[in-house]
């Protein structure tokens, strides 16, 4: 079964106040060089049948209707390789 | 892109300007540039476009506005009137209370939650600038049609908004309204309302005097949120490609919020600000402008100096940016450094972003070159004054004469039942648990009644139990019938509200949500509805305080039904002393106060059972309301009352299942002699209340009641498990309660 991944990000000039919280934790913690953080998510999508050009666009309509907010979010649709899953880059 | 100093605008007087897209009409191009004597930067141009807007200049509104302060009745508990952050109510023991309702229409249509939440965060940051410590808010709600799929989207994220942001700054949400109409389809309404508490020597005012005192910008970095059409400013040219416009959105952060309130409140304990103002609309633009007019004038910024969450934006996107969960104070030299390491404390960024001068003008610069030279009141509070045509719409007389009290009524008694049954299950009607039950209604534990409470009732002193009381309330269906009377109606019922829970109205916030402005017929609705609000408050003697106006509310050539939206404050000296709605006690006499005649235009039945809106709306009554209101708060405050229920939309009958099904006990009721069952149950009449009186009670009540004058009619006894009316039907509370709860859930959840 293919995979394909949808990355969605709020938009570079949207607040982001759960990245900001991580960026603020890590100097506490001692991690120190960091200077932005931002959160995204991330969905992972098992496509039955073949990742063709069809199924695609229904990921792109499902993206942009549903898994992302797109008046905030911006997304990326990606086919992960079957030899590379699992790897990490 | 070169940057747009004051000096190259003075050189270059023929340079095109992107007036148009930032909103301005011609003649207030032309004006801008008669006031500074050139063209104006790139700077001024976004400060003016954004404060000469509608929302931030009230053009269209403030020649109505006016009759608010000038028909203001004598009232002494007005510390604060009209015109500051929020008003001001004195409600005795060295307290005073703050409240203001306020609109965030557009943005929540947009993006619902955020748009809602910011709602909040925006009204709460306005109450916590007077000096008071936020302690309650609310939330009136219109949503179109409640089975339209746009509303599915829009009213849960409206609502996780409202709650998520409120629930995390720890603020109970004690009240509001939901409303569903397809007039709203495409226009929700989301108004959002936050209540404060000070002492009295605790008001702080937003005004810049003082030369030499610093200004000092605190709270969230200032990112590109709400810029939207300035941006056209940053870019190089304007020509057809045009410049990738940056999105209105503003994002919302409450645990940021809730730091900046705690910051704040611990300023003011150590007495460290001369003025202070919120950010909200028009960001920096307002702030400084605002704070310069209402001060000496003067003012000198350093724009580069504000933190910025992205390093590419321009200056003109830096005055406009929208950023929420910011505020600007004006502090002495001496008390900067408390100021900043109170800041520290709590983890708010703070910077001194400039400083109060001898002058008369605002200048702003940006790496040492000025880009603002601008007189302030001339932005902030000498924007345009629009006296816009009205007149009565050609429609009007047609809509009053479609008479309601000539539908069709039910024929027999089981056809009333059933209209009855479908009325409390009809969206407007029924329970909205399933939307308030998501808000934190009793963190702070000082809520002494929420919804579905009349009104919103928080404890203020632990120790005397004095508290106060909030109602927002609205009808559109009203309105829309008669903007004069509608407003009044409005106004009533809030009024009527607050007087039923037991406490003593004081004073009145109002936002008014209109459409387009630049319709006569609407400007006409506007008009009305403000010259009937001034015209009760003069008679009813409750002040406006202040609050908000939404225009624009229309798709097309299509607004909304007017929708004047009043929120009345009372206090009530002890809390324990409160009226719930609940019927408890078996045995207990049911008195309706008031007088019911045959009032069905744009009635609950008339809507639900015949899709219908003419006719004239209820009478008013102001005397008979202040009567009503009398009689109700001594009532509260004797112990002659258990419990009670304002009439309004729904009439009788709704206001018996609510109190029936709060108390888990029935009613039996019987028509009065006059009246026929239907005209009893479901007119609307206003000036009326259920009370229920504890036997040992009647008389002392009645003996109240017809020495002033008041009628007061005994229509039943709590008891049983069935709302029953006698020669007429019996409905099981069971199935009332199925009814009456089940439908929110089932189009929403």
């Amino acid at each position: 079964m293919a995979r394909v991944v949808v990355d969605v990000m709020l938009k570079p000039e949207i607040l982001d106040p759960q990245g900001q919280a991580v960026q603020r934790a890590l100097p506490r913690l001692g991690f120190q060089g960091i200077a932005d953080v931002r959160q995204g998510k991330r969905f992972e999508l098992e496509v039955e049948g073949p990742v063709d050009e069809a199924a695609l666009a229904r990921i792109h309509e499902m993206a942009e209707t549903f898994l992302a907010n797109t008046v905030i979010e911006d997304f990326v649709v990606k086919v992960e390789e079957p030899a590379t899953a699992g790897e990490s880059k | 892109m070169t940057l747009d100093t004051v000096k190259h605008a003075a050189e270059t007087p023929e340079s095109a300007q992107p007036w148009k897209e930032l909103g301005l009409k011609q003649d207030e191009y032309e004006r801008i540039r008669e006031i500074l004597d050139r063209r104006p930067t790139g700077a001024e141009l976004a400060m003016y476009s954004v404060m000469w807007s509608e929302h931030c200049s009230y053009k269209s509104s403030k020649v109505h506005l006016k009759q608010f302060g000038e028909k203001a009745p004598e009232n002494d508990a007005l510390l604060v009137g009209i015109g500051e952050n929020a008003g001001v109510v004195d409600v005795g023991q060295g307290y005073a209370v703050t409240f203001k309702v306020e609109s965030h229409n557009h943005p929540s249509y947009i993006e619902p939650y955020q748009g809602a939440a910011t709602g909040v965060g925006g009204i709460v940051r306005d109450i916590l600038a007077m000096g008071a410590r936020p302690v309650a808010v609310m939330d009136p709600l219109r949503f179109g049609a409640a089975d339209h799929p746009d509303t599915k989207r829009v009213l849960p994220g409206v609502v996780a908004g409202i709650g998520g942001y409120g629930n995390c700054l720890g603020l109970p949400n004690i009240g509001g309204e939901v409303v569903f109409d397809p007039c709203y389809q495409g226009n929700p309404l989301v108004n959002a309302l936050c209540v404060g508490v000070m002492k009295h020597e605790d008001i702080h005012l937003a005004k810049a005097s003082g030369a030499g005192n610093k200004v000092i910008l605190y709270g969230a970095r200032t990112g590109g949120d709400g810029i939207g059409g300035v941006s056209v400013l940053a870019s190089e040219t304007f020509d057809s490609t045009g410049p990738s416009r940056r999105p209105a959105v503003q994002v919302g952060d409450p645990f940021q919020e809730k730091l900046l309130i705690e910051c704040t409140l611990e300023i003011f304990r150590e007495d460290l600000v001369a003025g202070i103002q919120d950010l909200g609309g028009a960001g920096l633009s307002c702030a400084t402008s605002e704070l310069a007019s209402a001060g000496s004038g003067g003012m000198r910024v350093e724009l580069d100096t504000v933190p910025l969450r992205d390093a590419t934006l321009s200056p003109e996107e830096i005055l406009m940016s929208e950023s929420q969960e910011r505020m600007c104070a004006v502090v002495e030299p001496g008390n900067v450094d408390r100021f900043l390491e109170i800041c520290e404390k709590w983890d708010v960024i703070a910077t001194v972003i400039g400083e109060v001068t001898e002058g008369e003008r605002l200048e702003i610069f940006w790496h040492g070159e000025q880009i603002v030279d601008v007189p302030p009141r001339s932005v902030a509070h000498e924007g345009p004054t629009y006296h816009r045509p009205y007149a009565r719409p050609e429609w009007q007389d047609a809509l009053q004469a479609d008479d309601a009290n000539k539908l069709a009524r039910p024929a027999n008694a089981d056809e009333l039942r059933e209209q009855i049954l479908k009325l409390v299950a009809s969206p407007n009607q029924a329970s909205k648990a399933w939307i308030t039950d998501q808000y934190d209604r009793f963190v702070q534990g000082n809520t002494v009644l929420a919804q579905p409470e009349d009104s919103g009732m928080v404890r203020i002193d632990e120790e005397t139990n004095l508290g106060v009381a909030v109602s927002t309330d609205g009808n559109g269906r009203y309105a829309k019938l008669d903007p004069y009377t509608g407003a009044q109606l409005a106004l009533a019922e809030s009024y009527r509200n607050v007087a039923a829970s037991g406490a003593k109205p004081l004073a009145i916030s109002d936002c008014l949500n209109f459409g387009s402005p630049e319709d006569p017929g609407v400007m006409w609705q506007f008009a009305e509805a403000t010259r009937g609000l001034a015209d009760a408050c003069q008679i009813l003697g409750t002040p406006v305080t202040g609050g908000n106006v939404s225009l624009y509310n229309q798709t097309g050539d299509t607004a909304i039904h007017p929708t004047p939206v009043v929120a009345v404050l009372g206090v009530i000296d002890d809390v324990t002393r409160r009226t719930p709605i609940a019927f408890a006690e078996e045995g207990q006499l049911l008195y309706l106060l008031g007088e019911t005649r045959e009032e069905f235009g744009g009635s609950a039945w008339s809507q639900v059972v015949h899709d219908h809106l003419g006719g004239l709306p209820p009478q008013v009554d102001l005397e008979r309301e202040r009567l009503l209101a009398e009689i109700l708060i001594s009532g509260s405050r004797d112990g002659m009352i258990d419990a009670a229920h304002d009439l309004s939309d729904g009439g009788v009958v709704q206001a018996v299942v609510e109190s029936c099904l709060r108390g888990g006990r029935g009613a039996r009721l019987v028509v009065p002699d006059g009246l026929d069952a239907f005209t009893f149950l479901l007119s609307e009449s206003a000036g009326r209340a259920i009370v229920a009186v504890p036997r040992s009670e009647e008389l002392r009540f009645t003996d109240m009641c017809g020495a002033r004058g008041l009628p007061a009619t005994r229509i039943g006894v709590i008891d049983g498990d069935a709302v029953e009316v006698q020669g007429e039907f019996s409905i099981p509370l069971s199935e009332l309660r199925t009814a009456h709860e089940e439908t929110v859930p089932g189009l929403l959840a």
